[in-house]
């Protein structure tokens, strides 16, 4: 895969080598179902608060990328993370794509793959142990008492522990600490 | 009629780092009536791990829903994004047979089961629905009368309006009818409605900081003497990255950020420091005389 991305970023894209059952591999996934309604019209990409100030993220050319089967370039791009979940994409697509959820997914696929940003790491081995996505300092906890607010009610860690288990979650968060290694 | 009864769901980012938010809430509440119950526990709503894995975004919300069906009361939270996800959470599993199925396969092992029988709401639509703002009016003794204030409603209070349904995510108008009824004056400002960005900053703080700067720029452009914020990521985007942004583009801004709730208990006669004001980033010098 390393050696994949380091590579000199292509032109042209051959379609031989396209996933041509990529589309109905994410139309099959809850949240991605209606990706091939997608006609390109492009007022995800307009109405993105995130593409005024990317160069490069577009949500329109990444369902057109998926749609092309074009799974490992989508899957690898960092472009991929950029998405803030503001959900207008969602509430304004003319054709009900819903594409912050199909991005969800193709984000869960690349995690499958070892692509995962370092803050969700954190954030999700945060929450393996302690059932909260951040670690709250002693400090905190010790102000609230001066503020006269009621104490902290116990984070369910020992249940997320056992639950994150269950899903498959922790695997997911490890795989990616051995690629690290 | 029996006063308004809810489960208070914190989330992680209050505790972590928006106390004056709480303060503030839990005060608001108490003088209007609506009590507020501790969660037995509690755990991340799953919102920061949809990214990585719907699965576990599910199986921890549902957990929460879980816990207040336990105890038969219907949640109340001060985040929006909390809220969002309780609450999509929610419906999903009530409406689908399948999807429910498969999470309560995982949750039995935690022996637990999801019902479907409580709701879930953000504080703003409490104060909206169980309170109402007559009832708001009245509680004021002091009126802003003399404040300059704008709204910033942050996007998941709204969308997606599926399920939300709160107000129309294009042109919403609750907000302002709170904020008015405090008596400050609500202004409107160029891209209201426009994301802060803080759900990416930890991926890349670039964009969200320009984000916010537009919208800081904004409001100086429109003469706003305070925004008023009421999910605690948007407030900590305006608030505690203002300096660095205001370093980052040399430009100056010193808008102070209010959370709603802090601007009604500042109207109903609690002082600056009731609510730790000196909690904010950004100084309330200017409109402090006027609170």
């Amino acid at each position: 895969m390393s050696e994949k991305t380091e590579e000199p970023a292509k032109k042209v894209f051959k379609l031989s080598e396209a996933d041509p059952r990529f589309k109905y591999e994410l139309s099959k996934t809850l949240g991605a179902e209606k990706l091939m309604m997608c006609f390109q019209c492009g007022t995800c990409t307009a109405d993105c608060p995130i593409a005024r100030f990317s160069g490069s993220y577009r949500p329109s050319q990444i369902l057109r990328m998926a749609l092309f089967g074009m799974k490992s370039k989508v899957l690898s791009s960092d472009d991929l993370w950029l998405c803030a979940a503001c959900f207008t994409c969602i509430d304004r697509c003319p054709r009900d794509v819903e594409f912050a959820n199909v991005l969800r997914v193709l984000r869960n696929m690349a995690v499958k793959e070892g692509f995962i940003p370092a803050v969700f790491r954190e954030i999700g081995s945060n929450v393996v142990k302690n059932g909260s996505a951040y670690e709250i300092p002693e400090l905190r906890l010790k102000k609230r008492e001066a503020a006269g607010l009621p104490p902290l009610p116990k984070f369910a860690s020992e249940r997320v522990t056992k639950l994150a288990e269950i899903v498959g979650f922790t695997k997911l968060i490890e795989k990616k600490r051995e690629l690290n290694a | 009629m029996p006063e308004p009864t809810y489960l208070l769901y914190l989330g992680c980012v209050i505790p972590y780092r928006v106390l004056s938010y709480e303060i503030s809430a839990r005060k608001v509440a108490e003088r209007l009536g609506v009590k507020l119950v501790e969660m037995p526990e509690f755990n991340c709503c799953g919102l920061p791990l949809d990214p990585v894995s719907h699965e576990m975004m599910l199986v921890l919300s549902a957990q929460n829903l879980c816990l207040a069906e336990q105890k038969n009361l219907n949640i109340m939270t001060l985040c929006p994004g909390c809220n969002g996800t309780l609450r999509k959470v929610n419906k999903m599993l009530k409406e689908d047979k399948g999807l429910r199925e498969e999470v309560n396969g995982y949750l039995k092992e935690v022996g637990m089961q999801f019902k479907g029988t409580i709701d879930v709401k953000h504080f703003i639509q409490v104060l909206l629905e169980d309170v109402g703002l007559e009832k708001i009016r009245g509680s004021v003794q002091k009126p802003l009368n003399d404040l300059k204030v704008a709204e910033h409603y942050g996007c998941h209070i709204l969308r997606p309006k599926e399920y939300m349904g709160l107000d129309n995510p294009e042109s919403p108008t609750v907000l302002k009818s709170l904020i008015e009824a405090t008596g400050a004056k609500c202004l409107d400002y160029m891209n209201e409605l426009e994301c802060c960005g803080a759900p990416i900053i930890g991926v890349n703080d670039r964009i969200p900081l320009q984000l916010a700067r537009d919208k800081l720029a904004h409001l100086k452009e429109a003469g706003v003497e305070a925004l008023i914020t009421i999910c605690p990521s948007c407030y900590t985007m305006f608030d505690v990255n203002q300096p660095r942004i205001e370093r980052l583009f040399n430009e100056q801004f010193s808008i102070p950020v209010l959370h709603y709730s802090e601007l009604l208990a500042l109207a109903m006669g609690f002082s600056p420091s009731d609510l730790a004001l000196d909690e904010h980033r950004v100084k309330l010098n200017g409109i402090m005389g006027r609170l």
